[in-house]
């Protein structure tokens, strides 16, 4: 036998995983200690090159990794025990799994000879979380702790990016073994994401733009997953055909909010402009979205005269909802690019005024208008002062979920990509605070607001305590308007009225809250205190709950009642109770 | 302004069902069955049947048989799904591939006397099914064949007092030269 002690790579497992963080260029760890990471987190204390965010609940811990993804474009990390640590963590990574956020969570587990054994804070962890990331592994030989960790990092973030969790037994973690740098062979042959998109598939879908009387170009988070050449290239796109550009939530910022083909957000709560643009067009260029239920309305009436491409990384999202003519399966910068190309080389910018007159018809109803009132303070008006006064600051921008993040989509305009952390697909309430805390880790000298609801922040309230920990001067925007307000929305449109359980009750005085945690509490009751109050807040380098009073009752319009057609919006001056009653008879079934 | 008329889909959703066998090439490693069967049972489709067993031990594969019913649209999707699975080598459709073999064995416990014994016997020799256990009151028979046949001698045996069946699942192969 050979002596190893002195080999730099027999280590510990729990070394093993730090090394591997530090090789894959990992600089913050979002987590929470427990039994079952203890050594983990011991060589966490012996080094300096990973900094751990200690989190109030492994909750936070998972959407902070997400809003750190999210606005950076690199994996977020975690780090959580076993058991409660493990379940808790099943939020955030079904969050990301929806949104496609690559994660790499690492659990502590129980020992191997523990497992099965219903130890204390075991739980089965990779079983929980199987239907909840985009793979998984529980290692139970320290010795192929290496490979799994390097494949975790490059399943996370190739292909369409996701969550991955890697679960480390106790014993695995104390145990030596041999450690290898990130190589080719870590990962499964059987994962062969594809980039390059078919030539023959882009020159039909060339053929199809270049002939569009009535195009229309739908972009959405998978643009922004490519990263920010996609978003330049979509932009050229855009500039090449003249065509115009909408885009789902998850797209926003793809496409400048002030480019003149910006047709505003699209879907259930999308422009009118933006939705009918999508029913009537001719040609439809879907890039990194995936016809959404929030998007296509009903789907036997989704845009029923076009001949539709749609260009995806996962083969799975085509035809999964809606039949397209041209799938095109790649990444979306790589295909926008070639199409950009051969669209450049062989067509021409189609004449499409007639098809602009009509959108300028469209836009002309002015579907985001809301009656001003200078007593109150409306959460749109709220939103767009927001957006006014920071304005050319270097701002990102997280929610909650409900009508304050809608609101949000409506009227802050993006202007750049990765500037917009929301949750889409699983709308977790909860998810933008501790987002808003790892954007901040992630730029610590920008300007990060989480938008929120009264109802919304309290489920994840905790890590305002984290933020004063760690000096990250995140912005709270709370609009206050003591009810989960796309609930009681609901109540009022399908359910007579009834507000079950909707009302904030025993709010708590969010000034005070702030006070108790260690940061700045302030309050705007009036239109005319707004902007002060809004100022106030940049100018803090502190933590800030801002309790932002908006009007009670006000409902997020325009909307497609759900199982409606595109065309069948319901605007704001036509909600009478009348027009909603039958707009929305026959959709209570419906989510 | 004059709206196409919206029928996109309409007959879509009465698509038939079809009966597809899929052959999966999987990497046999722990919790992988688990991954197919969670994914089948999370987007709710069917399964009809079921077969697994490491087929190359030395390169850890396991090949999957699965028997499923869908319209085209959602047996497209199950393709898709399990092929984006990190573990997946493989899907082939075998009914697509239209040059498929499929066969199952059914193990068929008989039980009863006198006529009903020697017209048991008699049909298992027309099924070609041979018996494997026998005793005075009793046989077992072990029978191969597609799923229809078995389906069609466990009909035959029931008044001849069939007892009970274990069958296999499908396993399928195409024919020719070519691996999947």
């Amino acid at each position: 036998m050979t002596d190893k002690s002195h080999d730099p790579n027999q280590m510990t497992g729990a070394a093993m995983i730090v090394r591997a963080l530090i090789d894959h260029g990992v600089q913050h760890v979002f987590g929470y200690p427990g039994g079952a990471v203890l050594p983990i987190y011991d060589e966490i204390f012996q080094q300096s090159e990973v900094e751990h965010i200690l989190v109030r609940h492994e909750q936070g811990a998972g959407h902070a990794a997400e809003g750190y993804a999210r606005s950076t474009g690199k994996p977020g990390v975690v780090l959580v025990t076993s058991g409660p640590g493990a379940t808790n963590m099943v939020t955030p990574l079904t969050d990301a799994l929806m949104d496609s956020i690559p994660l790499v969570c690492i659990t502590g587990q129980v020992p191997t000879h523990l497992i099965g054994n219903d130890a204390f804070q075991e739980c089965d962890t990779v079983g929980i979380t199987r239907p909840a990331t985009k793979h998984n592994w529980l290692v139970r030989d320290v010795n192929d702790l290496a490979r799994v960790l390097h494949e975790a990092f490059y399943v996370a973030t190739t292909g369409r990016p996701g969550p991955v969790l890697v679960d480390v037994p106790k014993d695995v973690q104390f145990a030596t073994g041999t450690y290898h740098p990130p190589r080719k062979s870590d990962v499964h042959i059987s994962y062969t994401p594809r980039l390059k998109g078919d030539a023959t598939q882009i020159r039909k879908a060339v053929a199809l733009l270049a002939n569009a009387k009535r195009p229309v170009i739908y972009s959405g988070g998978g643009v922004i997953n490519s990263g920010p050449e996609a978003s330049q290239l979509l932009r050229q796109l855009v500039e090449a055909t003249g065509f115009p550009i909408t885009s789902t939530l998850m797209g926003l910022g793809a496409y400048p909010a002030s480019g003149p083909n910006w047709l505003g957000m699209l879907g259930m709560h999308g422009t009118y402009e933006a939705n009918m643009t999508m029913h009537d067009c001719d040609v439809m260029l879907c890039v990194g979205a995936r016809f959404d239920d929030r998007i296509t309305g009903r789907v036997d009436a989704f845009s029923p005269g076009s001949k539709k491409i749609h260009i995806d990384i996962d083969p799975s999202s085509i035809n999964k909802n809606i039949r397209v003519d041209v799938p095109i399966i790649g990444d979306a910068g790589n295909v926008i690019g070639d199409l950009l190309q051969v669209f450049k080389a062989e067509a021409r910018k189609p004449d499409i005024k007639a098809w602009w007159q009509q959108i300028a018809q469209w836009r002309a109803r002015n579907s985001l208008s809301y009656r001003k009132n200078n007593d109150i303070i409306l959460p749109q008006y709220a939103i767009q002062r927001l957006f006014e006064l920071t304005r050319g600051k270097d701002t990102y921008i997280t929610t909650e979920v409900g009508q304050h993040q809608m609101w949000a989509a409506q009227f802050f305009g993006f202007e750049e990509p990765h500037r917009w952390m929301t949750s889409g697909g699983l709308g977790t309430m909860g998810y933008g605070l501790p987002a808003a805390v790892g954007v901040q880790v992630a730029h610590p000298d920008s300007l990060v607001i989480d938008i929120a609801g009264d109802a919304s922040v309290q489920m994840t309230i905790q890590e305002m305590s984290t933020a004063v920990q760690f000096e990250l001067p995140i912005k709270i925007f709370i609009l206050n308007n003591q009810y989960m307000g796309m609930v009681r929305q609901w109540q009022q449109l399908l359910h007579g009225n009834r507000l079950s359980h909707s009302y904030s009750e025993a709010l708590p005085d969010f000034v005070k809250l702030a006070e108790a945690y260690g940061c700045v509490g302030l309050r705007a009751t009036k239109p005319s205190d707004l902007d002060g109050a809004i100022k106030e807040m940049i100018s803090i380098k502190r933590p800030v709950l801002f309790d932002c009073r908006v009007a009670a009752l006000e409902n997020c319009f325009p909307m497609i009642p759900s199982g409606k057609a595109h065309n069948e919006m319901l605007l704001p001056e036509e909600a009478t109770d009348e027009a909603t009653a039958k707009a929305f008879a026959g959709g209570k079934a419906l989510v | 302004m004059n709206q196409p008329a919206s029928a996109y889909f309409l007959e879509e959703r009465h698509d038939p069902n079809e009966t597809h066998t899929l052959s999966v090439l999987v990497q046999n490693e722990p919790g992988v069955l688990a991954r197919v069967i969670g994914l089948f049972s999370g987007r709710g489709y069917n399964i009809e049947s079921l077969t697994v067993s490491e087929t190359e031990s030395q390169k850890h594969l396991s090949r999957i048989t699965i028997v499923t019913t869908g319209t085209p649209m959602v047996i497209q999707q199950i393709k898709h799904q399990l092929d984006r699975m990190i573990p997946v080598y493989r899907v082939v459709d075998m009914t697509l591939t239209g040059s498929s073999i499929e066969r199952e064995l059914a193990m068929v416990k008989v039980r009863g006397g006198g006529d009903h014994r020697v017209e048991a016997l008699r049909l298992a020799d027309a099924f070609r099914a041979r018996v494997i256990d026998a005793t005075t009151e009793s046989f077992v028979f072990e029978i191969t064949g597609n799923s229809s046949k078995i389906s069609q001698f466990i009909d035959l045996m029931r008044p001849l007092g069939l007892v009970e069946v274990s069958r296999t699942g499908v396993a399928a192969i195409t024919r020719g030269p070519e691996g999947m």
